[in-house]
């Protein structure tokens, strides 16, 4: 499997990285070096294994249902690039 | 008769699917221990996990598994002991971590079913494809500054059931009813409040037309119908116009579109044409969710009765037809009402006062049936009344009236108004006999074959009688003077 230039674009714009004209082809011999090295994996006979989501033997961790976190609306706006009173404020996104 | 939209070269068929979003009913967010109430100041209710800050660690709400697992086994389904949760990535302002965490390819609830019940008395199962968990995103408002858009992140996190229904929808009638047994459903299990206006309901309608007997044409995707007359009327809207595309010989896109209510029509939205290419891969933060069979086990033994059922046995028990028991049982608080009226006593004379006088009165006093100006209890004991002859049904709606004004007990107005009804036969007799002698002129024409007239002379007795003359004994003794 290899990338075209055209493909580069669109994962760039999906992730809403800017890449200028002249890093595409950079892009494009980098993205397929990683691509032909994840390619490898396609030699393991995985037939009859079950897809692995995680390394961990063990069962996922469940919280009981009990309010234990909030309340802290400036720590949690501290970073924000702009506010208003209480809100985050960003750029008008309406439909 | 199948709705169809009549279309200038003949009639189509309109297949609906619907995706709902249900808030889950829990006191934390789906993976942090944030609050979920509604209405709390703007961002207060935010963790580092839900604002996406970097390097904290989503941990699952063992509530919101069971709620889902609870709604899953109120529709029929299929609960996935083992499931997994995936990101699906999109850029939002509403949703902090660039990523929605979501149930992709293996969702903990499979195939179920619903049951709906149509205005001509039928009933149809429409499929449920399937019900995952996945983080509701936070709120944009748009109309506080010109520029901007505030964005309160206190939604963001909240656990929603994504609950997809098979394409088995003909009609804005089905889609509707599909919607309030939804919704009934839901609030029966206490999995969801089931509230449009506040947005712990929302629908994605999925509409495409096709002549009949065709395969599947493509569809569009209405985003966000907030109320079950919106979903209604949208379907409807769009349906039309995919016809006239059709009709003009043009193809109809996959795309995903907004119902305008106030315009009657929808719309495409071309923000989103990207957005399909949601790159979902498992959440590397997240081992897959793992159901202990005697969890589940636990879980359905707990179920309340559900609609369906209830309605069942309402038919079965008191004798109700099949609108009624259905009428009964779409609210919970209604259905309990309507059985402490209706035990021990007359279902189908219960049913009749519950639907009838107590609902007029709720509409007329704009309450509802939890705050209703007169308890169940009050509503059996003036059936009570009537039941050993105490009073008449005539009186009986005067006094219910006089309940709801005053709040009073039934018994206590029939004896501070001196309603009690006359079976004192001579006193009904000398009512009669007044009666006669008053309307001799109405008393030669029905002695000379005019039998309609009974129902004149019964209606003049009562009137003397102001009304608490006893029913059977009045046309008892009338029929003896005549």
């Amino acid at each position: 499997m290899s990338l075209d230039p055209a493909t580069v674009r669109r994962i760039a714009a999906l992730a809403r990285i800017r890449v200028d004209e002249p890093q595409v082809a950079q892009l494009q011999t980098e993205l397929n070096a990683i691509l032909g090295w994840i390619e490898q994996l396609n030699e393991v006979d995985v037939d009859g294994v079950a897809p692995l989501t995680g390394a961990a033997q063990m069962a996922l961790r469940l919280r009981e249902d009990v309010v234990t976190d909030g309340g802290m609306a400036e720590a949690v706006l501290a970073n924000a690039p702009d506010r208003a009173g209480p809100f985050y404020a960003v750029p008008k996104v309406v439909e | 008769m199948a709705y169809v939209i009549e279309g200038a070269t003949g009639a189509w068929e309109v297949v609906i699917g619907l995706e709902v979003h249900a808030q889950v009913i829990s006191r934390a967010k789906l993976f942090s221990g944030a609050a979920t109430e509604f209405g709390a100041e703007p961002n207060s209710q935010v963790s580092f996990v839900d604002a996406g800050f970097p390097g904290m660690l989503p941990v699952l709400n063992r509530e919101c598994v069971a709620q889902a697992v609870r709604t899953g086994l109120g529709l029929d389904a299929q609960i996935n002991l083992v499931s997994r949760f995936d990101r699906k990535n999109y850029f939002y302002a509403d949703l902090p971590a660039g990523y929605q965490i979501s149930q992709y390819a293996h969702p903990v609830v499979g195939a179920g079913r619903i049951e709906i019940e149509l205005a001509d008395g039928t009933s149809k199962a429409i499929g449920v494809t399937r019900l995952h968990l996945e983080q509701d995103a936070g709120k944009s408002l748009h109309d506080q500054h010109p520029a901007k858009s505030m964005i309160d992140l206190n939604r963001a996190g909240v656990a929603l059931m994504e609950i997809v229904s098979e394409p088995d929808l003909r009609s804005p009638e089905e889609a509707g009813a599909y919607l309030r047994k939804l919704r009934s459903i839901l609030r029966y299990l206490g999995t969801c409040d089931g509230n449009m206006e506040e947005g712990s309901l929302r629908a994605d309608v999925n509409v495409s037309v096709r002549r009949h007997g065709e395969p599947f044409r493509t569809r569009c995707e209405v985003k966000n119908v907030n109320s079950v007359r919106f979903v209604m009327h949208a379907i409807e809207a769009e349906a039309t116009r995919q016809v006239a595309v059709w009709e003009a010989g043009g193809t109809v896109d996959q795309e995903t579109r907004l119902y305008d209510p106030a315009r009657g029509e929808t719309r495409s939205m071309r923000s989103k044409e990207d957005a399909h290419d949601y790159r979902y891969f498992p959440d590397p933060d997240l081992l897959p969710l793992v159901l202990d069979e005697a969890w589940v086990a636990g879980l359905k033994s707990g179920l309340p009765e559900l609609p369906d059922a209830k309605r069942a046995r309402f038919m079965g028990e008191y004798g109700l037809p099949f609108y009624d028991a259905a009428v009964l049982v779409v609210e919970q608080a209604t259905a309990d009402f309507y059985e402490a009226v209706a035990r021990g006593r007359d279902g189908k004379q219960a049913a009749n006062w519950v639907m009838g006088d107590l609902f007029a009165a709720l509409n007329r006093t704009g309450r509802g049936i939890a705050d209703s100006p007169v308890s169940a209890a009050a509503l059996g004991a003036l059936l009570d009344l009537m039941a050993d002859a105490t009073i008449n049904g005539r009186i009986a709606k005067e006094v219910f009236e006089a309940m709801v004004e005053t709040g009073e007990a039934a018994e206590a107005i029939v004896t501070r108004k001196g309603l009690r009804q006359v079976t004192d036969t001579g006193a009904i007799d000398a009512a009669v006999a007044a009666v006669l002698a008053a309307h001799g002129d109405k008393l030669a024409e029905y002695r000379a074959g005019k039998d309609k007239l009974f129902g004149f002379f019964v209606g003049q007795v009562m009137k003397a009688m102001a009304g608490k003359g006893n029913p059977a004994l009045v046309n008892e003794a009338l029929k003896r003077a005549l």
